[in-house]
């Protein structure tokens, strides 16, 4: 899923204070699983901007309102019926969210409460981990299902770097080395053979650097 | 010979190569590579040139060597591949062959992290395995790495680096061997302080037949002080250095350190010769570039082999 954490409340507080109606719009999808945007944070944040108001001396109405799903137009056409009655959205989706919001809604000044962070999965209990950046060419067949494009410091398609330690990555202790869970997990597959093989200079043209990327479904067009 | 690398061809000589470092400044400074380069002269058979080494920036490698190329001296093109990409690399390789500079070391360079721009985009297009064989395409087929042929291609001597003392140690070997698949001429290790450890690898390396194929040149780095013995051991990443080095350090007085930190030197270097596979040693004297001779000389390798 896509992770993302809420921005520092002087951050959203700046980016609101011009306004005196503000519509609060959260998303049922990712960021309700990582406990960013969902209903829930959409009425925490709401509190906390109308007391942050207050103390100001100021007021500030907030509508607040949680989409199935922020990037799909079809849910963010429901704001329509609402979004007149606000100066500015403030949006509590992942970056495809605020988009779509933004992209319907022309003249309608939209804000993100969010940082959108990376693709990821749950590894405990509030705690979320970078599992795959997308590149548009999967190796985790070549890789023991363990990815080094996201999980290596240096992305090293061949590494690990002489700055493994005893399992952790030289930048950080926090950080696993993913070279050395991939050849424990290749060792366990029985194909550590493999490891000698050169892996090939990656064509990032299927990734971000070929530039914006689209899925064009003819079967479903 | 696969090139006119003086590198190359002292390895083909059968004798043991020197070589050692010289990290540029951090400002427009050419005398000072100059200075540090000469001070080299005559007692090595190549100069590394750091590029942007811990990720700091400094005078780029390309220039540094070019520096030291006019002044009739072989640098050895260290090359990262963590700041610039495959265009950039490849068009730095060729700027450098035109200047004359044909041995190389590839390198995937510390994380940003470790640096003065931590806030630095970090590129990995590649990564060091890759950029030899990008080199080895260079030159045995004179192809871009996108597939186009070269003009005149760069004839390159191709080093890599290999750190035996990181985890996890018994893929180190199999690492050496996926560098070797690539294309790698010679290797210069990490710093070596734990003998034991660095001739099990060794063993590892020559009971694979890998010693035939590739020059390994164990890497030296003489300590100045007890102090920076201990720096080494604690807080420099994938270095080991045993508490025998450290006690032997801070066990003579502080103006006699760095005397006993250049014995410990040629100890070692001593030790290592007789290692089968190893063909050269790496002096890496980190701004103690002045002491390489008194290294290289008490060690035996002076006077170097005299390469038409």
């Amino acid at each position: 899923m896509i992770t993302a954490e809420r921005k520092p409340m002087e951050e959203i507080i700046a980016s609101v204070r011009p306004y005196n109606r503000i519509l609060l719009v959260g998303c049922n999808e990712c960021v309700t699983v990582c406990a960013a945007g969902g209903r829930k944070e959409v009425g925490i944040l709401s509190s906390a901007l109308q007391m942050a108001f207050m103390q100001e001396g100021k007021t500030l109405d907030i509508k607040e309102l949680t989409l199935e799903r922020q990037c799909d137009p079809e849910y963010v056409e429901e704001l329509v019926t609402v979004i007149d009655q606000a100066d500015a959205v403030l949006s509590m989706a992942c970056g495809c969210g605020v988009q779509e919001v933004a992209r319907r809604y022309k003249d309608k000044p939209v804000y993100p409460a969010l940082n959108t962070k990376f693709m990821g999965a749950s590894e405990r209990q509030g705690v979320w981990a970078e599992r795959c950046q997308g590149c548009g060419d999967c190796i985790l067949g070549l890789t023991g299902g363990i990815c080094p494009v996201a999980r290596c410091s240096k992305r090293l398609l061949n590494g690990p770097c002489g700055g493994s330690t005893a399992g952790k990555c030289e930048i950080s202790q926090d950080v696993d080395c993913v070279w050395q869970l991939i050849w424990d997990r290749m060792k366990a597959l029985g194909i550590e053979n493999r490891y000698e093989e050169v892996m090939m200079a990656k064509d990032w043209r299927s990734s971000r650097d070929g530039g914006p990327r689209k899925i064009i479904r003819e079967d479903l067009v | 010979m696969k090139t006119e690398s003086v590198l190359e061809k002292v390895f083909n000589s059968g004798q043991l190569a020197v070589t050692s470092e010289c990290g540029p400044p951090r400002g427009a400074l050419p005398e000072k590579v100059i200075e540090k380069a000469k001070m080299l002269a005559g007692y090595v058979d190549g100069i590394n040139v750091t590029d942007n080494q811990t990720a700091m920036v400094r005078m780029s490698s390309l220039a540094a060597c070019i520096l030291i190329k006019q002044i009739g001296l072989d640098p050895i093109f260290q090359m990262v591949t963590r700041d610039r990409n495959r265009l950039a690399m490849q068009s730095d390789i060729i700027g450098a062959y035109s200047h004359g500079i044909n041995t190389m070391l590839c390198l995937s360079g510390d994380h940003p992290h470790f640096g003065d721009h931590p806030m630095a985009a970090n590129v990995y297009d590649l990564d060091s395995v890759q950029l030899v064989q990008t080199v080895r395409n260079m030159r045995d087929n004179g192809k871009f790495q996108g597939g186009d042929d070269i003009l005149n291609p760069p004839k390159m001597f191709i080093g890599a680096a290999a750190n035996p003392f990181a985890d996890p140690f018994e893929l180190r070997v199999a690492r050496l061997a996926k560098k070797i698949n690539a294309g790698v001429d010679f290797i210069q290790t990490q710093c070596i302080y734990n003998m034991a450890k660095f001739e099990k690898w060794m063993k590892g390396v020559c009971d694979r037949g890998l010693d035939k194929k590739v020059h390994i040149m164990p890497g030296i780095t003489p300590m100045k002080s007890a102090g920076m013995a201990r720096y080494m051991k604690n807080k420099v990443p994938g270095m080991d250095v045993p508490d025998e080095i450290v006690k032997r350090m801070a066990g003579v007085p502080k103006e006699k350190q760095a005397a006993e930190g250049i014995k410990i030197a040629v100890e070692q270097i001593q030790r290592l010769k007789d290692v089968q596979g190893v063909h050269g040693f790496h002096i890496m004297a980190i701004e103690w570039e002045q002491k390489v001779p008194e290294i290289v000389e008490k060690a035996g390798l002076y006077p170097r082999p005299v390469i038409e």
